[in-house]
């Protein structure tokens, strides 16, 4: 089996730059060193909420400290407060429900211990090494596969079977990605400040690429694969610990964990789908919730809520227990939507509307609303109407939805509506 | 490392352009070239290409030559030039190439051939 690493790349490039013998640039060596200190430091760390400490302590570094920039968005008074409590050990302090799953005794606190230069030496390997593997020169597949090999260090086997593709069609998907860094010149460096902010939304956008992978339904023997989102989210906590106070690292990773939450419950032991109203909520992660919610505490000052933190805060909404605000919810998808239209997010938004007692308003936005070869729109169309009494065009609505529908259990559930109004 | 900058484009907007776009456009390129010397970024070599429609294509297929007139690929967007740069990495690379003043550049490493010289 030929040897997985980043070496055989640079292999390659240094039969291309026989004339450069060690570059300039050692780029060769530092992936290669780069790629084993990492993997062996990843090794070391198996415990992810560990990281989550380290990541506030930082944040709240930070705000006390500059008391403006990114920092300041968590809220400096909260944020001292956080650092204090961490100055006085991990287990106590932390306070805002973080205290949750955050036990004293997970090993030494942050900066403790003896391995303080080697950390930030293998920091730096490793905050380059991400940023590499999410350059935009790079394919989107490619960059998530890379992200899983040599930041969180997945076998190349473990990543085609993540990704529902055989081995050597990850493999070579890895090897063209890898040929493109070596040749193109793909630095291993992490951005300057001015392209900071562009290239971090990169690395956010194939973590959640990572882990909706894991949730999506429509192709494999398994309908979630979890092993993805806890990969994701594992590897948002290392961003979150290298690039410190950034609101929306730590958004996202509210985001993932709140809906990671409720993975248990969403299948049923036929392996369909089951939708959030539906799910036995005794089955969700209470600590996992939690620890989300927690996060978002910290972001509650932020002023201008991103779209990762309003799908958080959405996903917070739904996690609480029953009644569900649903004109919260209402008010969250019409911010979203501003943030970020999409016709699946006034689809959403629609609905919220509808269940906060809105039923002719909801039905009026989704006037002009297209979403192609899904059946989600004319179903919800069809709930409306015969919500409203309106019911021929709802027939109508719940026709074309069946026409539409892909799975069996969604269409036995549009039929059953159809005929028991 | 070393980079050409390739510049597509369509060729019709560039031919409807006035005397004066057209020399807008060549001071523009006579800044861009300025600032890659003053950097040392400069390689000799790069050239604006006459359009396509002046392009005769051949292809030798081993037993046959066939000669056609026209370019390779009969595209609206054609390549219309090109320069060559020496960067560090394909990130200075990208900046180089973003204060290019054409609408589409191609990032493309040169491969090294020491023993022809480069």
């Amino acid at each position: 089996m030929a040897e997985d690493s980043l070496q055989d790349a640079f292999v390659a490039a240094a039969r291309v730059w026989p004339e450069q013998g060690v570059p300039e640039r050692p780029a060769a060596w530092l992936w290669t060193t780069a790629y084993r200190r990492a993997l062996d430091r990843i090794r070391r760390e198996e415990a992810d909420a560990r990281r989550l400490p380290l990541l506030i302590a930082d944040s709240a570094a930070d705000a006390s400290r500059a008391g403006a920039g990114p920092g300041a968005d968590l809220g400096a008074g909260r944020a001292a407060g956080l650092g204090a409590g961490l100055d006085g050990g991990l287990g106590a302090g932390l306070g805002g429900g973080l205290g949750a799953g955050l036990g004293a005794g997970r090993g030494a606190g942050p900066g403790g211990g003896s391995s303080d230069d080697d950390y930030s030496d293998v920091a730096d390997e490793r905050l380059r090494l991400l940023f590499a593997c999410c350059h935009p020169a790079l394919r989107a597949d490619a960059r998530a596969a890379l992200m899983l090999r040599f930041v969180a260090g997945l076998t190349t086997a473990e990543i085609a079977r993540l990704f529902l593709v055989s081995e050597p069609t990850m493999a070579a998907r890895l090897t063209r990605a890898k040929a493109k860094m070596a040749v193109a010149g793909i630095p291993l460096r992490a951005p300057s400040a001015a392209d900071l902010p562009e290239r971090l939304d990169v690395v956010l956008r194939v973590l959640y690429l990572i882990f909706t992978e894991g949730y999506r339904a429509t192709a494999g023997p398994d309908l979630i694969r979890p092993r993805l989102a806890d990969e994701a989210i594992r590897l948002a906590y290392l961003v979150g610990e290298l690039l410190p106070g950034e609101p929306r690292t730590l958004a996202l990773l509210a985001l993932m964990l709140l809906q990671h939450a409720r993975r248990d419950a969403r299948v049923a032991p036929d392996g369909t789908l089951i939708l959030l109203p539906e799910q036995d909520r005794s089955r969700w992660r209470h600590d996992e919730i939690a620890r989300g919610a927690g996060l978002l505490d910290l972001l509650e000052a932020a002023p201008m809520p991103g779209e990762y933190h309003l799908q958080a805060l959405i996903a917070a909404e739904h996690a609480k227990p029953p009644p569900t605000d649903w004109p919260r919810i209402a008010h969250l998808y019409a911010e979203l939507e501003r943030r970020a239209p999409s016709p699946m997010v006034r689809l959403n938004r629609s609905v919220a509307v509808a269940e906060a007692g809105s039923p002719e308003a909801a039905l009026s936005l989704l006037d002009g609303l297209a979403i192609r070869d899904s059946h989600l729109l004319p179903a919800v169309r069809a709930e409306l109407l015969t919500r409203l009494g309106r019911h021929d065009e709802a027939t109508k609505a719940f026709d074309e939805a069946l026409t539409l529908v892909r799975t069996n259990p969604e269409r036995q559930h549009l039929l059953r509506r159809r005929t028991e109004r | 490392m070393h980079y050409a900058l390739l510049i597509y484009g369509n060729e019709k907007a560039w031919e409807s352009r006035d005397e004066r776009e057209k020399q807008e456009n060549h001071e523009r390129h006579g800044r861009f070239m300025a600032m890659l010397r003053e950097r040392g970024a400069l390689l000799p070599g790069g050239q604006e290409l006459a359009a396509a429609g002046t392009a005769t294509t051949v292809r030798n297929s081993g037993d046959a030559v066939g000669t056609t007139d026209g370019p390779y690929a009969e595209t609206a967007e054609q390549i219309g030039g090109f320069y060559l740069i020496d960067a560090p990495d394909l990130d200075a690379a990208l900046e180089i190439a973003r204060q290019l003043p054409e609408p589409i550049v191609e990032v493309r490493p040169v491969v090294m051939h020491p023993e022809m010289g480069n």
